[in-house]
Protein backbone atom coordinates (compact mmCIF):
# COMPACT_ATOMS: atom_id res chain seq x y z
CA UNK A 1 0.00 0.00 0.00
CA UNK A 2 1.31 3.53 -0.71
CA UNK A 3 1.69 5.98 1.41
CA UNK A 4 -1.22 8.01 0.01
CA UNK A 5 -3.65 5.07 0.23
CA UNK A 6 -2.48 4.64 4.13
CA UNK A 7 -3.74 8.30 4.59
CA UNK A 8 -7.13 8.20 3.10
CA UNK A 9 -7.95 4.62 4.71
CA UNK A 10 -6.70 6.12 8.19
CA UNK A 11 -9.12 7.16 10.60
CA UNK A 12 -9.52 10.30 12.44
CA UNK A 13 -10.15 9.26 16.08
CA UNK A 14 -10.81 11.82 18.44
CA UNK A 15 -7.85 11.78 21.11
CA UNK A 16 -8.81 11.81 24.63
CA UNK A 17 -5.70 11.63 27.01
CA UNK A 18 -5.39 15.14 28.73
CA UNK A 19 -4.15 14.82 32.46
CA UNK A 20 -7.44 15.30 34.29
CA UNK A 21 -9.06 12.32 32.15
CA UNK A 22 -5.81 10.25 32.79
CA UNK A 23 -6.31 11.31 36.41
CA UNK A 24 -9.63 10.95 37.27
CA UNK A 25 -11.80 8.93 34.60
CA UNK A 26 -9.64 6.48 32.82
CA UNK A 27 -8.80 3.81 35.03
CA UNK A 28 -6.14 1.91 35.07
CA UNK A 29 -7.01 -1.99 36.00
CA UNK A 30 -5.22 -3.65 38.75
CA UNK A 31 -2.35 -5.64 36.49
CA UNK A 32 -1.99 -2.37 35.00
CA UNK A 33 -0.83 -0.75 38.04
CA UNK A 34 1.23 -3.64 38.64
CA UNK A 35 2.86 -2.97 35.50
CA UNK A 36 3.55 0.74 35.57
CA UNK A 37 4.52 0.26 39.24
CA UNK A 38 7.54 -2.40 38.12
CA UNK A 39 8.64 -0.03 35.60
CA UNK A 40 9.02 2.46 38.20
CA UNK A 41 10.29 0.79 40.39
CA UNK A 42 13.06 -0.47 37.98
CA UNK A 43 14.29 3.02 37.14
CA UNK A 44 13.89 3.73 41.10
CA UNK A 45 16.70 0.87 41.48
CA UNK A 46 18.64 2.15 38.61
CA UNK A 47 19.28 5.86 39.91
CA UNK A 48 19.66 4.13 43.01
CA UNK A 49 22.37 2.22 42.54
CA UNK A 50 25.19 4.51 42.64
CA UNK A 51 24.39 5.10 45.95
CA UNK A 52 23.85 1.60 47.13
CA UNK A 53 27.18 0.76 45.76
CA UNK A 54 28.75 3.49 47.58
CA UNK A 55 27.62 2.37 50.70
CA UNK A 56 28.83 -1.53 49.83
CA UNK A 57 32.34 0.65 49.21
CA UNK A 58 32.34 2.14 52.38
CA UNK A 59 31.23 -0.86 54.66
CA UNK A 60 34.03 -3.13 53.11
CA UNK A 61 36.23 -0.30 53.39
CA UNK A 62 37.65 -0.09 57.38
CA UNK A 63 35.94 -0.87 60.89
CA UNK A 64 35.85 2.52 61.28
CA UNK A 65 33.74 3.22 57.79
CA UNK A 66 31.82 0.87 58.62
CA UNK A 67 30.69 1.99 61.39
CA UNK A 68 30.09 5.52 59.83
CA UNK A 69 27.80 3.70 57.19
CA UNK A 70 25.54 1.73 59.60
CA UNK A 71 25.44 5.06 61.90
CA UNK A 72 24.74 7.32 58.61
CA UNK A 73 21.89 4.25 57.49
CA UNK A 74 19.62 4.37 60.83
CA UNK A 75 19.66 8.06 60.53
CA UNK A 76 15.50 8.44 59.56
CA UNK A 77 15.60 9.91 56.13
CA UNK A 78 18.19 7.60 55.16
CA UNK A 79 16.34 4.71 56.76
CA UNK A 80 13.07 6.08 54.78
CA UNK A 81 15.01 5.75 51.40
CA UNK A 82 16.44 2.27 52.19
CA UNK A 83 12.85 1.18 52.87
CA UNK A 84 11.31 2.94 49.75
CA UNK A 85 14.08 0.90 47.78
CA UNK A 86 13.35 -2.47 49.96
CA UNK A 87 10.19 -2.20 48.71
CA UNK A 88 11.13 -1.45 44.82
CA UNK A 89 13.26 -4.69 44.52
CA UNK A 90 10.47 -6.67 46.48
CA UNK A 91 8.21 -5.64 44.11
CA UNK A 92 10.09 -6.09 40.96
CA UNK A 93 11.19 -8.92 42.04
CA UNK A 94 7.41 -10.61 42.70
CA UNK A 95 6.29 -8.62 39.40
CA UNK A 96 9.15 -9.96 37.43
CA UNK A 97 8.21 -13.80 38.55
CA UNK A 98 5.02 -12.89 37.56
CA UNK A 99 6.24 -11.92 34.12
CA UNK A 100 8.04 -14.65 33.85
CA UNK A 101 4.89 -17.08 34.24
CA UNK A 102 3.26 -14.24 31.85
CA UNK A 103 5.72 -15.53 29.11
CA UNK A 104 5.17 -18.92 29.79
CA UNK A 105 1.57 -18.35 28.80
CA UNK A 106 0.49 -19.18 32.26
CA UNK A 107 -2.04 -17.40 34.45
CA UNK A 108 -3.60 -15.44 31.08
CA UNK A 109 -7.04 -15.41 32.23
CA UNK A 110 -8.37 -12.26 33.72
CA UNK A 111 -9.06 -14.15 37.03
CA UNK A 112 -5.87 -15.17 37.70
CA UNK A 113 -4.12 -12.21 36.56
CA UNK A 114 -6.39 -10.56 38.75
CA UNK A 115 -5.48 -12.96 41.33
CA UNK A 116 -1.66 -12.82 41.34
CA UNK A 117 -1.35 -8.85 40.68
CA UNK A 118 -2.78 -8.86 44.50
CA UNK A 119 -0.44 -11.79 45.59
CA UNK A 120 2.25 -9.77 43.75
CA UNK A 121 1.20 -6.65 46.07
CA UNK A 122 0.60 -8.58 49.45
CA UNK A 123 3.65 -10.56 48.93
CA UNK A 124 6.16 -7.17 48.41
CA UNK A 125 4.60 -5.52 51.12
CA UNK A 126 4.78 -8.32 53.31
CA UNK A 127 8.55 -9.06 52.12
CA UNK A 128 9.51 -5.44 52.59
CA UNK A 129 8.23 -5.47 55.87
CA UNK A 130 9.72 -8.49 57.27
CA UNK A 131 13.13 -6.99 56.10
CA UNK A 132 12.47 -3.58 57.70
CA UNK A 133 11.49 -5.43 60.73
CA UNK A 134 15.01 -7.85 60.71
CA UNK A 135 17.21 -5.10 59.31
CA UNK A 136 16.24 -2.21 62.39
CA UNK B 1 1.34 -1.67 9.65
CA UNK B 2 4.97 -2.45 10.83
CA UNK B 3 7.50 0.12 10.27
CA UNK B 4 10.88 -0.85 11.10
CA UNK B 5 13.96 1.69 10.88
CA UNK B 6 16.46 -1.56 12.21
CA UNK B 7 16.21 -4.38 10.33
CA UNK B 8 17.46 -8.02 10.72
CA UNK B 9 16.66 -10.81 11.56
CA UNK B 10 15.02 -11.70 15.25
CA UNK B 11 16.05 -7.82 16.06
CA UNK B 12 15.34 -7.54 19.94
CA UNK B 13 14.84 -11.16 20.62
CA UNK B 14 18.36 -12.07 21.94
CA UNK B 15 18.07 -8.87 24.98
CA UNK B 16 14.31 -10.10 25.39
CA UNK B 17 16.02 -13.35 26.37
CA UNK B 18 18.76 -11.77 28.29
CA UNK B 19 16.79 -9.67 30.27
CA UNK B 20 14.56 -12.73 31.17
CA UNK B 21 17.51 -15.20 31.95
CA UNK B 22 19.62 -12.48 33.83
CA UNK B 23 16.17 -12.14 36.11
CA UNK B 24 16.51 -15.30 37.29
CA UNK B 25 20.27 -15.22 38.19
CA UNK B 26 19.48 -12.12 40.08
CA UNK B 27 16.07 -13.51 41.82
CA UNK B 28 18.47 -16.83 42.61
CA UNK B 29 21.29 -14.68 44.09
CA UNK B 30 18.71 -12.29 45.95
CA UNK B 31 17.23 -15.74 47.74
CA UNK B 32 20.25 -16.60 48.52
CA UNK B 33 21.86 -13.44 50.00
CA UNK B 34 18.81 -12.68 52.13
CA UNK B 35 19.59 -16.23 53.51
CA UNK B 36 22.69 -15.66 54.50
CA UNK B 37 22.80 -12.08 55.83
CA UNK B 38 19.45 -12.91 58.02
CA UNK B 39 21.59 -16.49 58.75
CA UNK B 40 23.92 -13.88 61.26
CA UNK B 41 22.51 -13.00 64.70
CA UNK B 42 24.39 -9.61 64.28
CA UNK B 43 26.07 -7.99 61.43
CA UNK B 44 29.42 -6.91 62.78
CA UNK B 45 32.15 -5.31 60.54
CA UNK B 46 34.30 -8.92 60.96
CA UNK B 47 31.35 -11.23 59.67
CA UNK B 48 30.52 -8.66 56.94
CA UNK B 49 34.34 -8.18 55.94
CA UNK B 50 34.88 -12.24 56.14
CA UNK B 51 31.12 -12.90 53.79
CA UNK B 52 32.78 -10.76 51.43
CA UNK B 53 36.58 -12.10 51.52
CA UNK B 54 35.19 -15.71 50.67
CA UNK B 55 35.43 -16.62 46.75
CA UNK B 56 32.57 -17.80 46.27
CA UNK B 57 30.70 -14.60 47.34
CA UNK B 58 32.68 -12.47 44.99
CA UNK B 59 32.18 -14.48 42.21
CA UNK B 60 28.58 -14.46 42.74
CA UNK B 61 28.46 -10.99 43.90
CA UNK B 62 30.15 -10.17 40.54
CA UNK B 63 27.81 -12.42 38.83
CA UNK B 64 25.15 -10.77 39.98
CA UNK B 65 25.97 -7.46 38.79
CA UNK B 66 27.04 -8.48 35.45
CA UNK B 67 23.29 -9.76 35.28
CA UNK B 68 22.10 -6.20 37.04
CA UNK B 69 24.49 -4.49 34.17
CA UNK B 70 22.60 -6.11 30.91
CA UNK B 71 18.97 -6.65 32.41
CA UNK B 72 19.14 -2.83 33.37
CA UNK B 73 20.47 -1.78 29.95
CA UNK B 74 17.48 -3.22 28.25
CA UNK B 75 15.14 -2.19 31.04
CA UNK B 76 16.50 1.39 30.94
CA UNK B 77 16.80 1.18 26.99
CA UNK B 78 12.70 0.44 26.94
CA UNK B 79 12.08 3.63 29.03
CA UNK B 80 14.21 5.85 26.61
CA UNK B 81 12.34 4.02 23.54
CA UNK B 82 9.33 5.00 25.43
CA UNK B 83 9.41 8.47 26.42
CA UNK B 84 12.06 10.18 24.17
CA UNK B 85 11.17 10.42 20.98
CA UNK B 86 14.17 12.86 19.42
CA UNK B 87 16.33 10.55 18.03
CA UNK B 88 20.01 12.42 19.07
CA UNK B 89 18.64 12.79 22.51
CA UNK B 90 17.77 9.08 23.17
CA UNK B 91 21.28 8.11 21.07
CA UNK B 92 22.80 10.65 24.14
CA UNK B 93 21.36 9.43 26.62
CA UNK B 94 21.80 5.55 25.62
CA UNK B 95 25.30 6.03 25.43
CA UNK B 96 25.39 8.20 28.70
CA UNK B 97 23.64 5.08 30.41
CA UNK B 98 26.11 2.54 29.14
CA UNK B 99 28.90 4.64 30.21
CA UNK B 100 27.47 4.49 33.65
CA UNK B 101 26.71 0.91 33.45
CA UNK B 102 30.15 -0.09 32.82
CA UNK B 103 31.39 2.00 35.09
CA UNK B 104 29.00 0.71 38.24
CA UNK B 105 30.74 -2.48 36.90
CA UNK B 106 34.22 -1.73 37.34
CA UNK B 107 33.21 -0.29 40.31
CA UNK B 108 32.29 -2.87 41.94
CA UNK B 109 34.89 -5.54 40.83
CA UNK B 110 37.18 -2.48 42.98
CA UNK B 111 35.03 -3.50 45.83
CA UNK B 112 35.26 -7.02 45.72
CA UNK B 113 38.74 -7.20 45.09
CA UNK B 114 40.79 -4.74 47.21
Amino acid sequence: MSEAAVKTVRKHRPKYLNLPALIFEIRLPLPGWISILHRISGALLFVALVWLLWMLDRSLASEAAFSKIKHYAGLWPVKLSLLVLVWAYCHHFFAGIRYLFLDLDKGIDLATARLTSWLVLASSLATTAFLAWKIW
Amino acid sequence: MTQRIVTGAHYGLRDWLAQRITAVIMAVYSVMAVVVFLSNKSMTYPVWRDLFSQGWMRVATLLFMASLAWHAWVGVRDILMDYVKAAGLRLALEVLVLLTIAAYVGWTIQILWR
